[in-house]
C-alpha cells in the first residue's frame, strides 16, 4: 500500500541509517513510502507560546503538500511526527489560528490530512502478531529496554498514540521480534533534548539517568524512534565513564534497525557502524 | 352544570405584565357555567386564599378554577384552601397562564390574553367533568430495611429501633462493621476503631427489634413507600421482606489503585494506599499494628504520604475531593512517628482542607509536635530504584524539585462509590449521579432523602464522609424513618386508572403494558383490575386496550374532548 512519507532533515544527514532501515523494513512489509516531492523542516519544536504562530508556517507547509499528493503522512522521526500532528490538529480544530496561518501562507488547508507514525501504522495495519510471524531472524534472548521518551506520546489529547504513562506500543513491538522487553523506570523521561546543544551537562545528567534505569533493569539495548533522543543517550555515553564511575556502555538502536534486521534485511546501510556505542557485537552475539 | 368560580392572579406584573388580567376576568364572566370570577395581585396570598374561599361559601360554588402559575407550583396549595372551605379538592384546577402564557409571550399582549382566556376555558371545561375524589390511603409496614452494617447503616438501625420499630439489617459481608472496622484509630483522638464499633455493634445485635442479616444481598425490590417488598438473599436462600421505608448505607470504595500508573499501579509492594496502611496500623492487622515495608518487612525510615493520589484530578482520577484524606493522612504520618520516632514522614498536598471541630489544630499538631514533613506539590512518579521507592515531587514553596528515596509510598487514593451501588440504585429505582454516587432529592434541605419516597440515604454512599459525618447522617435518616412510622396513614393521590368491567374483555393487555405491576386480571370475573396504590396515572394502559375500557379519574375521554372542544370554539 503507497504511503506519503515525510523523512525529515535528520533522516536525511544524520540518521540516513534510521531512514534506510525503516523505509526497507516498511517496503519489506508492503508499506511503500513514498517520498513527498516538496518538503521542508517542519521546525522541530512546537512552540510553547499559543500565539507563536509563525513557527506553525513550516509544518503548515508541508501538509499542504501532502494533501496535494494524499490523504495522509508518515513520519519516523518522533519529533516531526509530534510537530505534524500537532500543527495538524491546530489547523483543523482552531479556526482563529488556521485563519491567520493560511492568509499568511496565501494558501487554504483546514488540517484535512491524517498523520502517522510508523509504529502506529505497524500496530494498526499491520498487527504486531502478524509482524511476529513475517519475522525471519528473533532476537530471542535479546534484552532491550523500549525508551518512548516525550514528544512520541506526549500530549496525549493531541498526540493520542498511547498512554503517556504506561505506554505500551514500543514494548508490544519489541516483544513481536522476539527480543525480551524489561520493565524501566526511565522510559517516559526526557533526554534533555536540545539542551544538549548549550547545557550539555543538563543533556548528559538526564540520559545518564535514563541509561542507569536500563542498565539497572538487566537491558542490553535501549531502542528509541527520536534521532535526537539516540544522539543524546548514544553519543553522550562518551563522557558518562569519566563522570559516572563503573557507567557500562550500553547501544542505543533505532526500532527500525531491530525490525529491518527480524525481516532478513541486509542491514549494511541501517548506520549501525556510525554509532558511538557499536551495536554490531552485540548483535552478533544473539 | 357546576357553579364554577374563576380566580385570576396577576402574580405581581409576572402574569399581569403581559396578559390583560380584568379583560381575561371579564371574559370568563360570561362563559358558559361560569359562576362567578374575580382577578387579585396574589391568589397564593392569604388574602387571596380568603377570597376563594369566601366566594364558595357565599355563591354557594362546586367548582374552582386558579388562573395562576403552573400547578406543580400551587395546585397543593388550592386545594387545600377549597378543601378548608368544604369543596372537594379534586374539584378545584389550576390553569397555567405563566409559565405557558405570559412568560413566553412577553412581545404579544393582545395574543397572550386571547390565548389566557382559551386556557382557562379548558379547565373550566375539566372542572365541570371532574369527579370528586378521595386520596386513597396506603398501610404503612412498621419496620425498616437498611442496606449495609458500616457506621452509618448501625447509627440508623439502632436509632430507628430504639423507638420501638422493627429493622432488618442487611450486611454483604460477614460481620457488621465496614469499613471502619478496617481502620486502627479515629483523628483527632486516636481511639480505637474497634472498641467504638463493638460498643455499636452490640447494641445492634442485642437489640430484639433489629434482625441483623449478614452474608446477606437485595436481590429485588418492588412496592412503594410504606409498602415495599425486598427479596433478601442471604447464602443462597431468598425471603420476602415488607417494609415501609429503606435506608441506603453502602459506603464506599477506594479508587483502584492499578489506574494511577503514574505511582505504579499495582505493581510495587511499597506502594500501598490508605487502607492498606490503616489495615498495618490495626491491632488486628495483618502486621499487628506494625508498621512495616509489604515487600521484605523492614521497618520503614521514609515514608511518602501522596494526599489527592487521584483526587481533584479530572485527567487521572476524579474531579472532585475525597474530603477525609487531609485528616486521615495527618493522623497516619503522626501514627507512625509514634511508632518510629527516628523516622520521617513526608507529606504532599495540594491544599489542607482541615474543615471540622478540632481538625485545623490536629494537623497542625502533626507538623509542629510530630514533625511531619509537609510539601505542597504533587508527585509525578513513583519508581524503584537501588531497594528504595524514589519519589518525584515539587515543592511549590520553595520552588524546587523534591526527589525522596522511600521505603513506604501511601497513597491517598480517592473515595468511589461501592462497585455494587449502581445495580442497587437501579433495583431501587432511586438516582446516581456522575460518579455513581446516590443523589439527594435537595443538596440543601433534603441531604438524607432520595428522590424516590421512601428510600433514605446514609453515609458515604452519596459522597465521601467522615465517621462523625456518617453517624450523623445514620441519625438524620432515622428521624426521617420515625416520622413517617409515626403517622397514622399515608395517602397516595387518586388520579389513578380504572376500569370499565362491562367493557373489559379480559385480554390481560394492559397487563403486559403497565410498567408498575399495578394491574392484574381477577382469577373470578376475568376483567382487569387496578391496584390503585400502585399506579402512578401514567395513562399505558388507557392507550393500550382495544375497547377503551381503561380511563384515568378525572381525565376521562369526555372531559378531554370537552377541552379540545374549548380550544377550538375559542
Amino acid at each position: 500500500m503507497r504511503h506519503l512519507y515525510f523523512p525529515g532533515c535528520t533522516l536525511s544527514t544524520k540518521a540516513k541509517g534510521f531512514a534506510a532501515s525503516g523505509e526497507a523494513s516498511a517496503r519489506a512489509l508492503g508499506i511503500d513510502l513514498v517520498e513527498l516531492s516538496q518538503w521542508n523542516c517542519c521546525g522541530a519544536t512546537f512552540p510553547l507560546a499559543m500565539d507563536n504562530l509563525l513557527a506553525l508556517v513550516a509544518p503548515t507547509r508541508i501538509l499542504l503538500n501532502a494533501q496535494k499528493e494524499g490523504d495522509h503522512l508518515v513520519a519516523l522521526c518522533s519529533i516531526c511526527y509530534h510537530v505534524l500532528k500537532r500543527t495538524n490538529r491546530l489547523l483543523r480544530e482552531e479556526a482563529d489560528k488556521r485563519e491567520k496561518i493560511n492568509l499568511f501562507i496565501e494558501e487554504e488547508y483546514r488540517g484535512e490530512v491524517r498523520v502517522f507514525h510508523l509504529l502506529g501504522l505497524l500496530r494498526d495495519e499491520i498487527g504486531f502478531e502478524t509482524l511476529s510471524q513475517r519475522v525471519q531472524k528473533r532476537f530471542q534472548g535479546l534484552k532491550v529496554a523500549p525508551y518512548y521518551g516525550c514528544l512520541l506520546l506526549r500530549p496525549f489529547q493531541e498526540i493520542g498514540l498511547d498512554d503517556p504513562e504506561e505506554p505500551r506500543i514500543l514494548d508490544d513491538f519489541l516483544a513481536s521480534l522476539g527480543c525480551e522487553v524489561v520493565e524501566f523506570s526511565h522510559k517516559t523521561e526526557c533526554c534533555g533534548s536540545y539542551l544538549t546543544m548549550n547545557s550539555s551537562e543538563v543533556t548528559r545528567e538526564l540520559s545518564h539517568a535514563i541509561l542507569r534505569s536500563a542498565l539497572a533493569s538487566g537491558a542490553q539495548a535501549v531502542v528509541t524512534s527520536c534521532p535526537l533522543c539516540q544522539f543524546n543517550l548514544d553519543y553522550r555515553q562518551g563522557e558518562m565513564a569519566a563522570h559516572y564511575p563503573g557507567f557500562a556502555q550500553i547501544p542505543v538502536l533505532y526500532f527500525t534497525q531491530l525490525l529491518g534486521i527480524a525481516l532478513g534485511i541486509e542491514s549494511d546501510t541501517f548506520g549501525l557502524a556510525d554509532h558511538h556505542v557499536d551495536p554490531r557485537p552485540l548483535l552478533r552475539e544473539v | 352544570m357546576r357553579k364554577v368560580g374563576v380566580f385570576v392572579c396577576h402574580c405581581g406584573r409576572n402574569i399581569a405584565g403581559t396578559v390583560d388580567v380584568e379583560r381575561v376576568t371579564e371574559a370568563l364572566r360570561s362563559y358558559p357555567g361560569v359562576a362567578y370570577s374575580i382577578d387579585y395581585l396574589y391568589m397564593c396570598s392569604d388574602p387571596g386564599q380568603d377570597l376563594i374561599k369566601e366566594a364558595i361559601a357565599k355563591r354557594d360554588l362546586d367548582g374552582v378554577v386558579v388562573a395562576a402559575c403552573s400547578p406543580a407550583m400551587h395546585e397543593i396549595t388550592f386545594r387545600r384552601t377549597v378543601a378548608a372551605a368544604g369543596l372537594n379538592p379534586y374539584l378545584c384546577e389550576v390553569a397555567n397562564i405563566r409559565e405557558q402564557c405570559s412568560w413566553v409571550h412577553r412581545d404579544d399582549m393582545e395574543r397572550a390574553t386571547l390565548k389566557a382566556i382559551q386556557i382557562i376555558g379548558t379547565i373550566v371545561e375539566k372542572v365541570h367533568h371532574d369527579e370528586p375524589l378521595v386520596p386513597l390511603a396506603v398501610p404503612i409496614a412498621r419496620r425498616a430495611l437498611i442496606i449495609g452494617g458500616g457506621i452509618a447503616g448501625l447509627q440508623a438501625a439502632s436509632d430507628i429501633a430504639a423507638a420501638g420499630y422493627a429493622v432488618i439489617l442487611v450486611e454483604r459481608e460477614e460481620r457488621l462493621g465496614g469499613r471502619m472496622a478496617q481502620l486502627s484509630g479515629t483523628y483527632l483522638n486516636f481511639d480505637s476503631t474497634a472498641d467504638l464499633l463493638s460498643e455499636k455493634v452490640e447494641v445492634v445485635t442485642r437489640n430484639p427489634h433489629i434482625t441483623v442479616l449478614t452474608r446477606a444481598q437485595v436481590e429485588a425490590v418492588g412496592g412503594y413507600l410504606g409498602d415495599f417488598k425486598v427479596k433478601v438473599r442471604q447464602q443462597g436462600n431468598d425471603k420476602e421482606y415488607e417494609v415501609g421505608a429503606i435506608v441506603v448505607a453502602t459506603g464506599y470504595d477506594l479508587y483502584p489503585k492499578e489506574r494511577l500508573s503514574e505511582y505504579g499501579g499495582e505493581r510495587y509492594p511499597d506502594v500501598i494506599d490508605g487502607l492498606e496502611f490503616e489495615r498495618m496500623l490495626s491491632p488486628t492487622g495483618p502486621t499487628a499494628g506494625e508498621v512495616r515495608c509489604p515487600s521484605d518487612g523492614r521497618v520503614p525510615q521514609e515514608v511518602v504520604f501522596v494526599q489527592c493520589a487521584g483526587s481533584r484530578d479530572p485527567e487521572r482520577g476524579v474531579s472532585y475531593c475525597s474530603k477525609i484524606c487531609c485528616m486521615y493522612t495527618a493522623k497516619q504520618a503522626m501514627m507512625y512517628k509514634m511508632q518510629v520516632p527516628q523516622g520521617q514522614a513526608y507529606i504532599f498536598y495540594i491544599d489542607i482542607r482541615a474543615l471540622g471541630k478540632g481538625y485545623e489544630e490536629f494537623t497542625q499538631r502533626a507538623m509542629e509536635e510530630h514533625r511531619v514533613l509537609y510539601l505542597r506539590g504533587k508527585v509525578s512518579k513513583v519508581f524503584p530504584q537501588d531497594g528504595k521507592m524514589m519519589v518525584w515531587g515539587a515543592d511549590t514553596l520553595s520552588g524546587k524539585r523534591v526527589e525522596v528515596a522511600a521505603d513506604l509510598v501511601v497513597l491517598a487514593t480517592p473515595m468511589v462509590p461501592n462497585a455494587d451501588a449502581f445495580g442497587l440504585a437501579q433495583k431501587l429505582r432511586v438516582a446516581t449521579d456522575e460518579y455513581g454516587f446516590f443523589s439527594e432529592a435537595h443538596p440543601k434541605l433534603r441531604p438524607v432523602e432520595s428522590l424516590t419516597a421512601g428510600v433514605y440515604l446514609a453515609g458515604a454512599c452519596q459522597a465521601p464522609k467522615d465517621i462523625p459525618e456518617a453517624v450523623t447522617q445514620g441519625g438524620a435518616a432515622a428521624a426521617k424513618v420515625l416520622s413517617l412510622f409515626s403517622q397514622e396513614k399515608i395517602t397516595h393521590d387518586p388520579i389513578v386508572a380504572a376500569v370499565d368491567s362491562e367493557l373489559c374483555a379480559g385480554c390481560g393487555i394492559c397487563v403486559e403494558v403497565c410498567p408498575y405491576e399495578a394491574r392484574e386480571i381477577h382469577p373470578l370475573t376475568k376483567v382487569a383490575v387496578v391496584k390503585e396504590v400502585l399506579c402512578q396515572g401514567c395513562g399505558a394502559c388507557l392507550v393500550a386496550c382495544p375497547n377503551k375500557a381503561s380511563h384515568l379519574r378525572n381525565f376521562a375521554p369526555a372531559q378531554i374532548m370537552a377541552m379540545i372542544e374549548a380550544l377550538e370554539g375559542g
